[in-house]
């Protein structure tokens, strides 16, 4: 009996593995396929990459791909600087009204910037970020999670630790420096996983504040190659998407191991 | 001895504010300055070259009580919201336990729950239409196996916002796994020791003893649910762009239409402002009576 | 950096004023379609062109997607004070534009010469004309045809070269076509609903809006009669699926024969050619009380924001690519009308044309044709008519209730403006 649920159990995981994946495979399918033979489901139709070259010269992917990799990055650097500083104040520093602006802090979990769209874009404009990568970055790199995560992995190094290398002589900054922060290494990880692949595919705001294929990301070049003025091609779009979403998803499948993991250690639960 | 105190709390204090200004700064001029510029923007009628701006009070509010789009679109978003929160919260924990159970080929059923994750929105969004398309798409060909109809799940009001919310939940699920997953490996092997020794059944244990412990997990889930629940949109600009007649219009994607298309930044301000009080509300419902009650963090 | 931009063009201009030397005019023009592809090189190639024989201008084409991308696109940048001198936009979007005191008036730029305004062929002026100034010179425009499957018509033991004229041919030969794999005909409603609409509603004797964008007639008995029409098509004849029928997949669905006929724009002529692998043929939509369709796509306009030197320049490109030769080959290329008269007298569209007689057929319709649907608030009256024929289609609504509210809606939003 129970070996009899147990089988049933693993089809169901198994079936609803499959069905998952399915909108992936096929459109990889389709994308190496012509469209008329993608649409009709010839399965022993030949392969093509015809749907790659038709894509791959339809926009400038290689600058969307630079334009992406340079946002993550700068919004990484960002963030790791702001809410290194921000963690640490908040998790060993006494001052009049921390938990005050803790809590402003937290609220700021609940006042999305895609939610500010509208106020943000005036301000980015103001101040002269309108379709540059700056602008893009700037309103997520004082990200409130952030802050939280870093206040949460200072809070657990152990005081002995500060003392010590405070008798050593270290300022402020230099107990940061040497002391926390390579203590806090996993957490870094993770908030990089989870910072990389959440800009990586962020769209509304990119979508707002680019205007030009120099500065738009990736999701935004897709976005407008998949929506011409009269008609689409699916092989086409699906070859499209494939290629834009291949570098993190290789990228997932191989360090798929570490990605888990690193989400799991960090403790964002 | 006691002024040493003092310059030494007076130092904190310095150091603090220090380490907090680039957070300080940011946050002030991307988060609370434009909600507070919001919120003034949202009293006063839009300048056109016939009209000059002018305050005028609570107008734009009632203009979106009076307007039957918007309670449609917060009609629908409650619909998204209400499925999209339980059932990819009930699709994650079923899939947490079966990857965390002893089933064959755990590793690709692992990968496959999680993959979509890893993708933007706007791709999901393209290999789902591929899906959709009456006629041509995957659902309408294996229907036709079958001898069924071509349905134009996309185009027909009944079934448009559905069809977005299953690619939200289908994108979601996984993240949301992984969240269980940790929850899971943190619970002691000796309970289920425990537990098999009392002659329990995996449905009783995993009822009694995993969903309680698992609890906290959930809270932290379904808030992080409800966000997206709001800022998940992307995937309307692909698929129905809130089509038809507004059957899959989203609050967020309204603001947009609004504020981008439609050049009324008024309107768009004031619906803004009615976002962020539902969630403040739910902020200090989180903040004051979950995070009391849980212990959790 | 728009100080130092400034600085840097009162200096030149101000070193032009000195030597009389040629200075350099920077040109930042949004255009719609997609960046990449085919016809992102047939633009740059005209571009190009144009800065070989005018060495003192430099065009920067900022390439942003569909007519609604672009719009916002471009009108963002002015917002954020980005340089942007020119754009082709959506024609229909000359009321709002004007409005919102962005573009300057074709008869208000110096140097400009009133007759040129008359080169071009009347129904694509239409949409540009407001308040008895021109805002809008034609480029990139379209008609809606009706492309059909000859091989189709033929299994169905219809004459291929006998596509039908009325409505009554519609249905009938629609019926005929129609079997268990395919469908006689589909008009698109979603993208651009309303101006599928509007060809049936001028074919059915009505318009559905007044000269001076003030008046909207949703709720005409006519204008209802035609909704309940295209209703019929699928809810009583069968002939069409019942639903939206989407826009962008359309052009695929007909070439993989699910359906016998559709209307789209001629925009679509030269990529239907190329991937066709089946006879097909071209044709004016049907007539009920009298034929017609709305014109559609783009114009070049001229924002408010620029010097002299550069309207002088934005003048000269755009009157380069609106020059016949040009025109030609963009029509060529693209399916697109030729915007003049004199255009289709050029050796290039003249043998084309000859050698095939579909690239004709929007032009011959302009003759039947009158300006697409525009109004003030056009984005937001267009949207309300837009819900109502998808509310219509999907059987949500009545023809007669949903026109109704959006004229209610179209009045409330055009009270303002009276």
């Amino acid at each position: 009996m129970s070996g009899f649920s147990k089988h049933i159990e693993s089809f169901g995981a198994l079936l609803l593995a499959v069905i998952w994946i399915s909108p992936l495979v096929f459109a990889f399918w389709a994308a190496f396929h012509s469209t008329s033979d993608a649409v009709n489901f010839n399965i022993t139709s030949p392969w093509t990459l015809d749907n790659f070259r038709t894509a791959w010269e339809g926009a400038p992917w290689l600058r969307y791909f630079l334009n992406t990799f340079l946002l993550v990055t700068v919004i990484l650097i960002g963030q790791f600087f702001v809410t290194t500083l921000a963690g640490f104040a908040f998790a060993q520093v006494q001052f009049p009204g921390r938990d005050f602006v803790f809590i402003l802090v937290l609220m700021q979990l609940f006042i999305l910037p895609e939610v500010l769209i509208v106020e943000n874009y005036a301000m980015v404009s103001r101040l002269g970020l309108f379709d540059t990568i700056l602008g893009v970055g700037m309103p997520y790199m004082a990200s409130a999670f952030g802050i939280f995560l870093m206040r949460q992995a200072f809070k657990g190094v152990p005081i002995e630790l500060h003392e010590a290398a405070r008798v050593e002589g270290c300022g402020w900054f230099g107990i940061l420096w040497r002391v926390y922060v390579p203590l806090a290494r996993p957490t870094y990880l993770a908030y990089a996983l989870v910072s990389v692949s959440t800009h990586w595919n962020n769209f509304l705001w990119p979508l707002i504040v680019t205007n030009s294929p120099d500065t738009r990301p990736l999701t935004v070049g897709l976005s407008i190659f998949g929506a011409p003025e009269n008609g689409v091609d699916i092989s086409v779009i699906s070859a499209a998407t494939m290629m834009s979403v291949a570098p993190l998803l290789i990228a997932f499948l191989v360090f798929q191991r570490q990605f888990v993991q690193a989400f799991l250690r960090a403790g964002i639960k | 001895m006691a002024e040493h105190v003092n310059i030494e709390r007076r130092r904190q204090a310095i150091y603090g504010w220090i380490l907090l200004s680039p957070a300080a700064i940011l946050l002030t001029t991307f988060a609370f300055y434009p909600s507070l510029a919001t919120l003034w923007s949202s009293l006063f009628s839009r300048e056109t070259r016939r009209r000059p701006s002018e305050f005028v009070g609570g107008e734009n509010y009632t203009d979106l009580f009076a307007d039957p789009t918007f309670w449609k679109v917060v009609v629908n978003n409650l619909i998204y919201a209400g499925a999209t929160i339980p059932i990819s919260i009930a699709i994650a924990l079923s899939m947490a336990l079966w990857a965390n159970s002893k089933i064959p080929a755990r590793g690709f059923v692992r990968t496959a729950y999680f993959t979509p994750t890893v993708l933007p929105m706007i791709a999901a969004a393209n290999l789902w239409l591929f899906f959709y398309t009456p006629g041509l798409g995957v659902l309408d060909q294996i229907g036709s196996l079958f001898g069924l109809p071509s349905i134009n799940w996309l185009g027909q009001p009944e079934t448009a916002l559905w069809a977005v919310i299953i690619v939200t939940i289908w994108k979601e699920a996984g993240f949301f796994m992984i969240f269980y997953l940790a929850a899971l490996q943190t619970i002691p092997e000796d309970l289920k020791e425990a537990a098999d020794i009392e002659g329990a059944s995996r449905w009783t244990y995993t009822r009694r003893i995993v969903l309680p412990l698992l609890m906290p997990t959930t809270l932290f889930i379904m808030v992080n649910a409800l966000i997206n629940s709001v800022k998940l949109i992307d995937h309307l600009f692909i698929l129905t762009k809130g089509g038809p007649n507004d059957a899959s219009k989203l609050i967020l994607y309204y603001i947009w239409e609004m504020a981008f298309a439609f050049f009324d930044a008024p309107h768009a301000a004031a619906m803004t402002i009615l976002v962020l009080v539902v969630l403040g509300v739910v902020a200090g419902v989180k903040f004051t009576i979950l995070d009391k009650r849980t212990h959790y963090q | 950096m728009n100080v130092i931009r400034k600085i840097s063009l009162a200096a030149v201009s101000a070193t032009a004023l000195a030597s009389a030397a040629a200075a350099e005019t920077e040109l930042t023009m949004y255009y719609p379609i997609a960046v990449g592809g085919a016809l992102t090189e047939v633009v740059d190639g005209i571009v190009a062109d144009f800065e070989a024989a005018n060495p003192d201008i430099k065009v920067n084409a900022i390439y942003s997607g569909n007519y609604d991308d672009t719009r916002v696109r471009a009108l963002s940048a002015l917002a954020s004070g980005e340089p942007a001198q020119l754009a082709v936009m959506f024609s229909i979007d000359a009321y709002d534009l004007i409005e919102q005191d962005l573009i300057v008036a074709y008869e208000d730029i110096d140097g400009v010469n009133p007759d040129w305004l008359d080169n071009f062929y009347p129904a694509l002026m239409a949409n540009g004309r407001i308040e008895g100034k021109t805002w809008g010179i034609p480029f990139q425009r379209s008609t809606i045809v009706a492309y059909y499957n000859k091989d189709q018509f033929r299994a169905a033991g219809l004459d291929p070269e006998a596509p039908p004229k009325t409505w009554d041919e519609l249905i009938s030969m629609g019926k005929a076509l129609t079997n268990d794999d395919t469908y006689g005909l589909m008009i698109p409603s979603t993208g651009y609903p309303y101006w599928m609409f509007q060809a049936l509603a001028i074919q059915n004797g009505k318009e559905v809006m007044s000269d001076d964008g003030l008046t909207t007639y949703f709720d005409d008995e006519a204008v209802v009669d035609t909704l309940e029409f295209w209703q019929s098509l699928s809810q009583e004849h069968g002939i069409m699926p019942t639903g939206t029928v989407e826009w962008g997949t359309l052009r695929q669905a007909f070439l993989e024969g699910q359906t016998s006929m559709m209307w789209h724009s001629t925009g679509n002529l030269t990529a239907v050619k190329n991937n066709a692998s089946f006879d097909f043929g071209v044709a004016e939509l049907p007539a009920n009380v009298r034929l017609g369709s709305p014109t559609g796509g783009g114009n070049f306009y001229v924002f408010k924001e620029t010097s002299d030197e550069e309207r002088a320049a934005a003048m000269k490109l755009i009157e380069f690519m609106t020059s016949p030769e040009q025109a030609a080959a963009w029509s060529i290329a693209t399916g697109y009308m030729g915007v003049s008269p004199a255009a289709y007298e050029t050796e290039a569209l003249k043998s084309y044309t000859e050698e095939f007689p579909p690239a004709l057929v929007a032009r011959n319709q302009l003759e039947n044709a009158v300006a697409e649907f525009s109004t003030f608030e056009t984005a937001r009256v267009r949207e309300g008519l837009n819900n109502a024929i998808q509310a219509a289609l999907t059987g949500t609504k009545s023809a007669e209730d949903a026109l109704g509210e959006a004229q209610t809606s179209a009045v409330r939003l055009l009270r303002d403006y009276q």
